[in-house]
C-alpha cells in the first residue's frame, strides 16, 4: 500500500490563500496580497511537482481517502482523491500556467482597484479546479465544475459596475446551469443504475457490459447528457455564447479559465469518462460530430472578428472542438496532448494580447493597431510564437497535437479529417490576420486616439502617446509560455505521451491506429496540413499586409453572408427570442403577475381586506344611538328566550 | 265573581295607562299616566292580599319616586319631544323582537301555571310577618339595600352639582 | 277566584310596553319611565307567584326592588341633569358621541 500522498493539500492550498485574500485583503497592501497569492499557488505547483517526482514508485491508479460524506442506505459516497497519468498531466497544466498567470496578474492588475478581491477569486478558482482534477468520483468532480462556474461568473464579473460586464457573467454562469443540468441528470442515471458515484466502481461495473450499439440506451443516454455538461462547461455547440462575451473580463481571467483551464474541463471529463463513452459509440459519435462541427463553426466566425480578444475567444472555441473530435474518435491521448499544448500557446496568446492592450492604453480594436513590432519587441516574438504554434507550423506545439488528431480522425472517418484540415486553413488564416494587423503597417492609433478615447477594460489609460512595453513581472511569464509552446509538443515525438498515458485510455486504440495509417499516408496528412497552414499565412499575408485595401472589397462583395459572418450569425439574437424572451414573459406574466401577484399577495392582501369588510359591517352596529342598541338587545333577548323554550322543550 | 270584576277593571286602568304613556308626547303626561298606572298596580295588589306591598307602592313609587321624576322634567323645562329620525333597528327590529319575547314568555308561563287560581286576598302580607322576613331571613339584603341607598344618594349629589367655578388668578 | 294566568298575562303586556315605549321614545325622561313601568310590571308577576305558591319571599322580594328602582331613579335623574348640562338636549337621538 503505498503511503499517502496529502493529495488533499493540493486543493487546500490556494483555497488557504483565498480566504485570506478575500477576508483580510482588504486591510492588507498590494504587496501583502500578491505574496499570499503566489504563494498559495506556488505551494500547489511545488506539490504537483513533488507528485510527479514520486509519481514512478506510486502504485496506479492512486486514491486516497478522506473521509466519508454520504451515507444513504447503500448509496456512499466520500471525499476521495483520484491520482493517476491524465490527473498528473492536468494537475501540472493546471498548476504550472496558473501560477504563471497569477504572476503576469500582479503586473497586469496592479494599478485596478479591488486588487485582493482579484486574487482572492483567482485562488479560489485554483481550489475548485484542483478538485475537480483531482476528484476521485463524480460528485466531487461536480463540486468543482459548479465551482470553477462560480469563479469564472464572479471573473468575468470583476468589473461589476460594468453593465455589459455583469451581464456577460451572468450569461456565463446560467448557460453553464444549462449543461450542468444535463450533468447532473447523468450522475442520477448512473447512481440508479450502478448505484455508486465512485469513478473505480463505476467504471468496473460499465466494463463488464456489453456495448451499446444499437439505439440509444442506458449508456448512450449517460454519454450523451454528460457531452451536454460538457458543452456547457467547454463552449460547444449549442452552449458556447457565453465565452465570447466572457472576454469582459480581465485578460488574464480569460487566459487561465478560458484558454487554459476551466474550459477543458468539459475534455478531462470526457476523457475521465472513456469508460462510458467506449461502450456507448453512438454517443461518442456525437461527440466527435459536435466537436468537429464546433471547430469549423467557431473558426470562420473568427474570420470577420475586430476586437483581439474576441478572435482569441472563438479560437478558443474552435480549439475545444478540436479536443472533442479527438475524443470523439476515441483518441483521448490526443485529445489530452493538444489540451495541454493549447493551454500553453493560447494561454500565451491571451496574455501577449493583454500586453498588447496593455501597450496601446485599453485599445481592443485591431484596426487601431498596427505596427506595434517596433514598440514592444518582446511582446511580439512571444507573440509570434504562439500564433505559429496555433496555426500548426512544426516544430512547434500545435502542429505535434493537432497533427495527432487529424490523423487519427483519418482513420475513423476521412470527413472529419477534411474539416479539421479546412479548420486549420482557417485557424492559420485569422491567426495571422491578427498578428499582422497588430504587429505590423502601420500604427493607426495615434488618428482614432484623436477623435475618441475608448478604452474597452478597465484601464483607462486613453492616449498616452506611443505604446510602452510592458514591465517584466508580465513579461517573463510570456517568455515561459513561448519556450513552451516551442518544446512542449516535442513530448509526443513518436507516441511518447501517448505511452504515457496508455495504461488510463488502453492499448486498444494505439494498436488500431499503427495497423491503419501507413507511413506514406501519414506523410501526405502532415504535409497537407502544414500546406494549409502556409497558405492561411499567405493568404492573411496578402490581405491585410499588401494590399490592405482588398479585405473590404471582398466584404462588401460577399455583402449578405458577410454580414451574417460579422455578427456572428446571430445566434445570441436566436437565443434570445426562442428562449430568453418567451422564459422571460412567462415568468414576468405568468409567475410574477399570476403567482406572486394573484395568489400570494392576493391571499394576503384579500385576508385582510375581508377583515376589513367584516369589521366594517359590524361596527355599523355601534352607532351611538341608545335606542338602537335597546333594539338589539330586545332581539337578543327573544331569540335567547326562544332558545332556552325550544331547549327545554326537547 | 268580584274578585275578577275589580281584577279586569283596574286592570284595564293599567293597560289604558301604560297605553297612554306610550302615546302621549309631552314627558309630564307620561310621568302622570304612569301615576295612574302605578296606582291601579297598587289596587291589584290589594286583591292578592298583599297590603304592606300595596301601600309601599303607593307611597315610596308613587309618592316619591314620581315626584322626583316630575320635579326634574320641570326642572329642565323638557318640552315636547320633537320627532328626530332615530335608528331603524329600534323600530324594525325591536319591537316584533320584544312582542316575540313577550308572547313566548307569556305562553311558558301560562302553560305551567296551568289553571291555578288564586282567591281574593290570597296571601295575607302583614307589615307584621313581612317585617319579620326582612329582619331575619332577609336582614343582609336589607342591610346591603340601604348600603346601596346611601351611595345613591351620594351619588346623585356629586353628579348634579354644579361645577366649581375656577379661581383665575390661581397660582400652579 | 282569578287564573293566575290572568295576572301574568297583565304583567307581561305591562313589560312590553315598557319595552316598546323605551325603543320608540325619543325622550330621554320619557325613556326612563318607561323602564319604571317595565319595574311595575315585573312587580306584579313576583306578586302574583308569591299568592300563588304561598310564599311571602315573593313580596319581600318586590320590596326589595322598590328599594332599588328609587336608587336607580335617583342616580339616573342625576345623570340626566349632567348629560342636559354639557348637551343642551333631552333628545336621545342627539347624545350619540360614543360610536365608531
Amino acid at each position: 500500500m503505498t503511503p499517502s500522498l496529502h493529495l488533499w493539500l493540493i486543493p487546500i492550498l490556494p483555497l488557504i490563500g483565498a480566504a485570506i485574500n478575500g477576508f483580510f485583503g482588504r486591510r492588507l497592501s498590494r504587496q501583502t496580497v500578491c505574496a499570499v497569492a503566489l504563494t498559495f499557488c506556488g505551494a500547489a505547483f511545488l506539490m504537483g511537482l513533488y507528485v510527479a517526482a514520486r509519481f514512478s514508485s506510486l502504485e496506479l491508479p492512486h486514491a486516497e481517502y478522506l473521509g466519508h460524506w454520504i451515507r444513504s442506505g447503500n448509496f456512499m459516497v466520500n471525499f476521495e482523491f483520484y491520482l493517476d497519468q491524465l490527473t498528473l498531466v492536468m494537475l501540472l497544466v493546471v498548476t504550472g500556467v496558473g501560477f504563471l498567470i497569477h504572476i503576469y496578474s500582479v503586473g497586469y492588475m496592479w494599478e485596478e482597484g479591488g486588487f485582493y478581491r482579484f486574487f482572492s477569486y483567482l485562488n479560489l478558482f485554483m481550489f475548485f479546479m484542483l478538485t475537480l482534477v483531482l476528484a476521485g468520483n463524480y460528485l466531487q468532480m461536480f463540486i468543482g465544475w459548479e465551482g470553477v462556474g462560480l469563479a469564472s461568473y464572479l471573473l468575468i464579473g470583476f468589473w461589476f459596475t460594468k453593465d455589459s460586464a455583469a451581464s456577460a457573467g451572468k450569461k456565463a454562469f446560467i448557460v453553464n446551469r444549462i449543461g450542468d443540468f444535463g450533468f447532473l441528470i447523468a450522475l442520477f442515471l448512473l447512481i440508479k443504475h450502478f448505484g455508486s458515484l465512485n469513478f473505480s466502481q463505476v467504471f468496473s461495473s460499465i466494463a463488464q457490459q456489453p456495448a451499446e450499439t444499437a439505439g440509444v440506451g442506458l449508456l448512450t443516454s449517460i454519454g450523451l447528457l454528460l457531452m451536454v455538461g460538457a458543452a456547457g462547461k467547454s463552449a460547444q455547440i449549442p452552449l458556447y455564447v457565453w465565452l465570447p462575451d466572457a472576454m469582459e473580463g480581465p485578460t488574464p481571467v480569460s487566459a487561465l479559465i478560458h484558454a487554459a483551464t476551466m474550459v477543458t474541463a468539459g475534455v478531462y471529463m470526457v476523457a475521465r469518462s472513456h469508460v462510458i463513452f467506449e461502450h456507448a459509440p453512438n454517443a461518442l459519435t456525437v461527440v466527435a460530430i459536435i466537436g468537429t462541427l464546433t471547430a469549423l463553426f467557431a473558426a470562420t466566425i473568427g474570420i470577420a472578428q475586430t476586437d483581439i480578444k474576441k478572435v482569441l475567444a472563438y479560437s478558443t472555441v474552435s480549439q475545444l472542438g478540436y479536443m472533442f473530435m479527438a475524443c470523439g474518435v476515441a483518441a483521448y491521448s490526443a485529445g489530452i496532448f493538444h489540451l495541454m499544448t493549447h493551454a500553453f500557446f493560447k494561454g500565451l496568446l491571451f496574455l501577449a494580447a493583454g500586453s498588447v492592450i496593455h501597450a496601446v492604453g485599453g485599445e481592443q480594436d485591431m484596426r487601431k493597431m498596427g505596427g506595434l513590432r517596433q514598440y514592444i519587441p518582446w511582446t511580439f516574438m512571444t507573440m509570434t510564437a504562439a500564433t505559429f504554434a496555433i496555426a500548426g507550423f512544426p516544430p512547434f506545439a500545435g502542429f505535434f497535437s493537432k497533427d495527432e488528431i487529424l490523423a487519427r480522425a483519418y482513420e475513423a472517418n476521412p470527413a472529419y479529417w477534411f474539416i479539421g484540415v479546412t479548420t486549420a486553413f482557417i485557424t492559420s488564416f485569422y491567426m495571422f490576420r491578427l498578428w499582422f494587423m497588430t504587429f505590423f503597417g502601420d500604427y493607426r492609433g495615434r488618428e482614432a486616439a484623436q477623435h475618441s478615447h475608448a478604452p474597452a477594460h478597465g484601464h483607462g489609460h486613453g492616449g498616452h502617446g506611443d505604446p510602452h512595453e510592458s514591465p517584466m513581472i508580465m513579461l517573463v511569464p510570456l517568455m515561459i509560455l513561448a519556450v513552451l509552446s516551442v518544446i512542449g509538443g516535442w513530448v509526443g515525438i513518436g507516441g511518447r505521451f501517448e505511452h504515457f498515458l496508455s495504461p488510463v485510455f488502453g492499448e486498444g486504440a494505439t494498436a488500431v491506429a499503427t495497423e491503419a495509417l501507413s507511413r506514406s499516408t501519414e506523410i501526405t496528412l502532415i504535409v497537407i496540413s502544414v500546406a494549409a497552414a502556409v497558405l492561411g499565412f499567405y493568404l492573411a499575408y496578402v490581405l491585410y499586409l499588401k494590399r490592405p485595401e482588398l479585405p473590404q472589397k471582398i466584404a462588401d462583395s460577399l455583402g449578405g453572408l458577410y454580414q451574417a459572418v460579422v455578427n456572428k450569425y446571430y445566434v445570441d439574437e436566436i437565443y434570445a427570442d426562442l428562449f430568453v424572451k418567451p422564459l422571460v414573459d412567462g415568468s414576468t406574466r405568468i409567475l410574477w403577475h399570476g403567482v406572486d401577484q394573484g395568489v400570494i399577495d392576493a391571499a394576503i392582501n384579500d385576508t385582510a381586506d375581508g377583515a376589513r369588510h367584516v369589521s366594517d359591517s359590524a361596527r355599523q352596529m355601534q352607532s351611538g344611538n341608545v335606542r338602537s342598541y335597546a333594539g338589539w338587545v330586545a332581539v337578543g333577548g327573544a331569540v335567547i328566550i326562544a332558545y332556552m323554550i325550544w331547549m327545554g322543550v326537547r | 265573581m268580584l274578585h275578577l270584576v275589580l281584577f279586569l277593571v283596574f286592570g284595564a286602568i293599567c293597560v289604558a295607562g301604560a297605553i297612554n304613556l306610550l302615546v302621549q308626547s309631552h314627558p309630564i303626561s307620561s310621568a302622570l299616566s304612569l301615576v295612574v298606572v302605578m296606582a291601579s298596580l297598587a289596587v291589584e295588589y290589594l286583591l292578592l292580599g298583599a297590603e304592606f306591598v300595596a301601600a309601599v307602592q303607593v307611597i315610596v313609587y308613587a309618592g316619591a319616586v314620581m315626584v322626583l321624576f316630575v320635579f326634574v322634567i320641570m326642572l329642565l323645562n323638557a318640552g315636547v319631544e320633537e320627532r328626530t329620525k332615530g335608528s331603524q333597528v329600534a323600530l324594525v327590529l325591536g319591537i316584533p323582537g320584544v312582542l316575540a319575547g313577550g308572547l313566548l314568555v307569556a305562553w311558558v308561563l301560562i302553560e305551567r301555571t296551568g289553571t291555578a287560581t288564586v282567591g281574593l286576598g290570597a296571601l295575607p302580607g302583614f307589615p307584621k310577618t313581612i317585617g319579620n322576613l326582612l329582619f331575619h331571613d332577609f336582614l343582609l339584603p336589607f342591610e346591603l339595600t340601604s348600603v346601596l341607598v346611601l351611595i345613591a344618594i351620594m351619588g346623585a349629589v356629586v353628579l348634579a352639582s354644579r361645577p366649581e367655578p375656577k379661581n383665575p388668578e390661581k397660582e400652579s | 277566584m282569578v287564573p293566575v294566568s290572568y295576572y301574568l298575562i297583565l304583567s307581561g303586556i305591562l313589560f312590553s310596553c315598557g319595552v316598546i315605549g323605551f325603543l320608540i321614545k325619543r325622550n330621554i325622561i320619557t325613556i326612563f319611565i318607561c323602564i319604571e313601568l317595565m319595574l311595575n310590571g315585573v312587580n306584579l308577576s313576583f306578586v302574583a307567584f308569591a299568592a300563588q305558591w304561598q310564599h311571602l319571599s315573593g313580596q319581600v322580594f318586590v320590596f326589595f326592588v322598590m328599594v332599588v328602582a328609587a336608587a336607580e331613579a335617583t342616580v339616573g335623574l342625576a345623570i340626566i341633569i349632567a348629560v342636559f348640562r354639557t348637551r343642551e338636549t333631552l333628545n336621545v337621538d342627539h347624545v350619540n358621541l360614543l360610536k365608531l
